[in-house]
């Protein structure tokens, strides 16, 4: 077996930023990487899974309400209480609040319109598995596109995420202030990623996957990657 | 007993009745009627525009696909190609905004992956009337969510277009949509029944009531209140059904189980059927019983001519019938096997074990009407006196006033509710020249580009068409690429005008001439006719969708002066031309031509020395002069920039014309002041006009003509602040009414 990390890249039926992923895993971090169908519980002796964007189900119901039942959420759930690094990409996100991996909910842009653009970010914990090569305060810039990533939790949650290291980026304008206007969608306390205590599970609604590369002009999403994959190296 | 009324309400004509009765040589039954009525509207046969379709120039070495198929496809090297196609969904769309253009959208990506190519970029070139006009911001409004609901939820980026406003559009606007699909060369498939007796497949979403006669409707023209009764015949979008259907074929595609494919579009399960078997020779047997149906009690008529979308008919291979319905199941799609192939050269409907139809299939097609429509010469809009105006005595002020208006505004509004990055191939995003997609595995980028200008084409459909090519093709070539392949929507009014017939042989032309002299084929299209809603015709509008290609990414060129101290240059003459502009209808409130003078060679030329100077490296950025004149240019390639530019213009004519005249045929292109004799000596070589015009300078606009009289001088970042907001503003503004 080689010993290279392996990435487990989650397909639902609706999931368009599987491939997206997988270029990224394979072909910028030299990583390996497998699909795996949603109604499959074998993940493959993976070492990472991703839960890419999309729309899952079409997300006709609610993003990610249906996904949460797919076959594979329970072998996935059983890899993060293990300590494996998850990682949710915008619906992927959406699926782990739905399936109770990550806390808190996501509603309609305050908008009410689907919005693609670039965002800027605030790094609010460099500790978890996928942020360990930012600095804390690096402030970075990744696109967004989505119409429900307006997150919000009960006032509890929000003080244990916020006591605990559970918020991991923020929204915020280019010098990283947290203001009003450089949130996208209205998200409370401008929370653009979060993550379990444990660090291994993290979901975001901006794009690491897009913003991967020099040919796209941006390449601060690999370290994402990077981080899980450099992890496992240290094993 | 088929009544004169019947045959009217079908939209047939008595000479095309007795046309049927020869080829059948009997009376048809009522499900034969409909047949005839679908397979021979406009929509579906051409049957106005054929004649002149004949004279686009559709050959080329690149060319793998001509029109004729679902979609053109046009090769670009190791073993790739793109397939590509734009479509009308103009009607549709003006009924139910919304369902009118997703469905729009799932139609014209159907077309590209059933040749087994994956979508990669769609782009939309949209046409609305007035914003204050009634209905105008609801429309706009559905529009744009339409595309956004499919194409976001599908996967699939949108990753260019444009969109005007024009009175001529107030009850008839157009939604023309393109897309782009990477297919590899030995794996394209086509819409073919052949193989006698492989099994013929129904996949995809159930067939239902909606959209019945939808392509004969898209055959008619609007009357008063009646659009809003026509809503049954608009169908609804099922993105993620589609999404099902993409990838199950895709999947499919890699095997060697599918013998031909073809999406049940316009006239549904009839078109598709009759046109596999048609382009193979073959015949069809198809059990309608079959046929997954959404609803209880439907006819055979209805089944056939229903338009119920994400629904595809394929031949497979008999002995790999099982792996077919395999990978359906796996993504969770009803496939059923609904017929055969059969060699009679006849298409045979059966419905609870009688024939409900039997027609020969090749003399529907063949045999179709084709018309040559009686034209007159179209009427030319000349200059109404706009030479006599008074030159305003405040550039600056006019300058704001164009930046401001919605034709020129900056449109992030409607780009960014498109997700114009999934897929992570998109290089240069929505508002530059072109748009860019890399291929992933090469160094190879394609450029897509759509473009037509209405008001051009009002004054002279001709030289409007033959711009439309002409300023696609230098937008792509302004990014580094070089044309490769057209595809062509032409929207006109009714063709039954006399006046209609002769803009559309004109615009046709246009089109055949431009893409003559610039060597680029014509791959696929589509004729959208009867646009028009109480007699009022939309002005001619022959959109050009364009996809080019560049050999190393890392040379492409984009708009934004990049360096200060950078020179700026000129491309090509600037003339004392002011009609059709935006300057006109914006400052003076007048819309009068004529239309730009075009010359094709000197096009041609400017299209190969952009290609020529990007592949050396020589630029730092380029933009084609277009709407709002060289003025706007200019401050386009400042207000996306990070610095302003000083501009000293040598020219003795009059000043209004020398900053927002859209004279064609002029790119502006920035360098390092190290380049300007390499580019002074290409230019030279390709005999196209060149001037150093400026320097990439500090955080203002200034321009100054003859004698140095300072014309404009701007503050980048204010110009900025309205050209970028504008389009909100007055977006919200129209909310209010």
């Amino acid at each position: 077996m080689s010993d290279k990390p392996l990435f487990a890249i989650i397909v639902f039926p609706g999931s368009n930023c599987d491939q997206d992923c997988y270029h990224v895993a394979t072909e910028l971090v030299g990583c390996r990487a497998e699909y795996v169908w949603h109604r499959d519980t074998d993940l493959k002796d993976a070492d990472v899974v991703i839960l890419p964007g999309g729309f899952a189900y079409g997300d006709y119901l609610r993003a990610g309400a249906l996904a949460r039942f797919s076959p594979v959420m329970e072998s996935i759930t059983r890899f993060a209480m293990d300590g494996g690094p998850v990682l949710g990409i915008c619906n992927g996100f959406q699926v782990l609040l739905e399936a109770g991996l990550l806390p808190g909910a996501v509603r309609v842009n305050r908008g009410l319109r689907y919005v693609c653009k670039d965002v800027h970010m605030r790094v609010e914990n460099s500790s978890t598995v996928f942020t360990r090569l930012y600095e804390p305060g690096d402030v970075v810039r990744m696109p967004v596109g989505h119409m429900e990533g307006n997150y919000t939790a009960p006032p509890e949650t929000l003080t244990e995420l916020e006591y605990q290291g559970g918020i991991v980026f923020r929204y915020c304008d280019a010098e990283g202030r947290v203001t009003d206007s450089a949130n996208p969608n209205g998200a409370t306390a401008g929370i653009a990623g979060i993550s379990n205590r444990g660090g291994n599970v993290v979901g975001l609604m901006p794009h690491p996957d897009r913003c991967a590369e020099g040919v796209l002009g941006n390449e601060v999403g690999r370290r994402m990657f990077e981080s899980a994959a450099m992890a496992l190296a240290g094993r | 007993m088929i009544s004169a009324e019947l045959i009217a309400d079908h939209n047939l004509s008595e000479e095309e009745y007795s046309r049927i009765l020869e080829i059948l040589g009997r009376e048809p039954n009522l499900v034969e009627l409909g047949v005839f009525s679908a397979m021979w509207s406009e929509h579906c046969s051409y049957k106005s525009s054929r004649l002149h379709l004949r004279n686009l120039p559709t050959q080329g070495p690149r060319v793998i696909q001509g029109p004729g198929e679902n979609a053109g496809i046009v090769d670009i090297g190791d073993g790739l190609a793109v397939a590509f196609k734009m479509e009308s969904h103009n009607h549709p769309s003006y009924i139910e905004p919304y369902q009118g253009a997703a469905t729009g959208v799932g139609g014209i990506l159907r077309d590209v992956f059933t040749m087994g190519a994956r979508p990669i970029g769609s782009l939309d070139s949209l046409r609305f009337g007035r914003l204050d006009a009634p209905r105008m911001r609801h429309l706009v409004d559905g529009v744009v969510r339409g595309i956004a609901g499919y194409g976001n939820c599908i996967g699939i980026p949108t990753v260019g277009g444009e969109t005007t406003f024009h009175p001529g559009y107030d009850s008839n606007i157009l939604v023309n949509v393109m897309n782009v699909g990477l297919v590899e060369k030995d794996r394209i498939f086509r819409g073919r029944a052949e193989g006698t007796g492989n099994p013929v497949v129904y996949a995809g979403s159930k067939t239902g009531r909606d959209g019945i006669h939808g392509a004969t409707m898209a055959s008619e023209e609007f009357v008063g209140d009646e659009t809003r009764q026509k809503r049954p015949t608009v169908q609804v979008g099922d993105p993620f059904t589609e999404k099902l259907l993409m990838e199950a074929c895709l999947e499919l595609f890699r095997t060697d189980a599918v013998v031909g494919i073809q999406d049940m579009g316009a006239a549904g399960l009839t078109s598709s059927s009759f046109e596999m078997a048609g382009r193979a020779g073959s015949g069809l047997e198809i059990d309608l019983s079959k046929v997954p149906v959404r609803e209880t009690g439907m006819t055979p008529y209805e089944i056939l001519l229903s338009e119920s979308q994400e629904r595809m008919l394929l031949v497979a291979r008999r002995d790999r019938l099982e792996s077919v319905m395999e990978v359906f199941a796996k993504w969770d799609l009803a496939a059923v096997e609904i017929g055969r192939v059969t060699d009679s050269g006849r298409v045979v409907f059966f419905f609870e074990g009688r024939i409900v139809a039997d027609l020969p299939a090749a003399p529907l097609s063949d045999r179709a009407p084709l018309y040559d429509r009686p034209r007159v010469p179209p009427r030319t809009i000349g200059s109404m006196g706009w030479e006599r105006l008074p030159e305003p005595d405040d550039y600056g002020g006019c300058l704001r006033a164009i930046l401001a208006s919605p034709n020129v505004a900056e449109k992030s509004w409607i780009w960014t509710q498109y997700d114009h990055m999934v897929g992570t191939n998109t290089v240069e995003r929505p508002g530059g020249d072109a748009a860019l997609l890399r291929i992933k595995g090469s160094r190879k980028a394609i450029a897509v580009k759509s473009d037509v200008n209405p008001w051009f084409c009002a004054c002279d459909p001709y030289r409007g068409a033959a711009i439309a090519v002409a300023e696609a093709a230098r937008s792509i070539a302004a990014t580094g690429a070089r044309p490769l392949g057209v595809t062509d929507c032409l929207n006109f009014g009714s063709p039954e005008r006399p006046e209609i017939m002769g803009q559309f042989e004109a615009a046709v032309r246009g089109l055949s001439d431009a893409c003559r002299v610039l060597s680029i084929p014509v791959v696929s299209g589509n004729v959208s006719f009867y646009n028009e809603t109480d007699g009022r015709p939309i002005p001619p509008t022959p959109t050009v969708g364009m996809v080019g290609l560049i050999d190393d990414v890392s040379r492409r060129v984009s708009v934004p002066f990049r360096s200060e101290g950078d020179v700026v240059g000129l491309l090509g003459s600037n003339r004392d031309e002011l009609g059709a502009s935006e300057f006109l209808r914006r400052i003076h409130g007048r819309d009068e031509g004529p239309c730009p003078e075009v010359d094709l060679d000197a096009e041609r030329r400017l299209v190969e020395l952009l290609a020529r100077l990007a592949s050396k490296g020589l630029l730092s950025s380029a933009h084609d002069v277009s709407d709002g004149g060289l003025a706007v240019a200019l401050a386009e390639c400042a207000m996306k920039g990070t610095a302003g530019a000083e501009i000293s213009l040598e020219e003795t004519i009059r000043p209004s014309a020398l900053l927002f005249g859209e004279t064609t045929g002029r790119v502006v292109i920035t360098f390092a002041a190290g380049d300007e004799g390499a580019i002074r000596e290409a230019s030279a070589a390709e005999q196209v006009p060149f001037r150093a015009v400026g320097t990439v300078r500090g955080t203002r606009l200034s321009i100054r003509v003859s004698g140095g009289r300072l014309l404009v001088d701007e503050d980048v970042a204010s110009l900025q602040e309205i050209w970028t907001t504008s389009f909100e503003s007055a977006i919200a503004a129209a909310d209010v009414l």
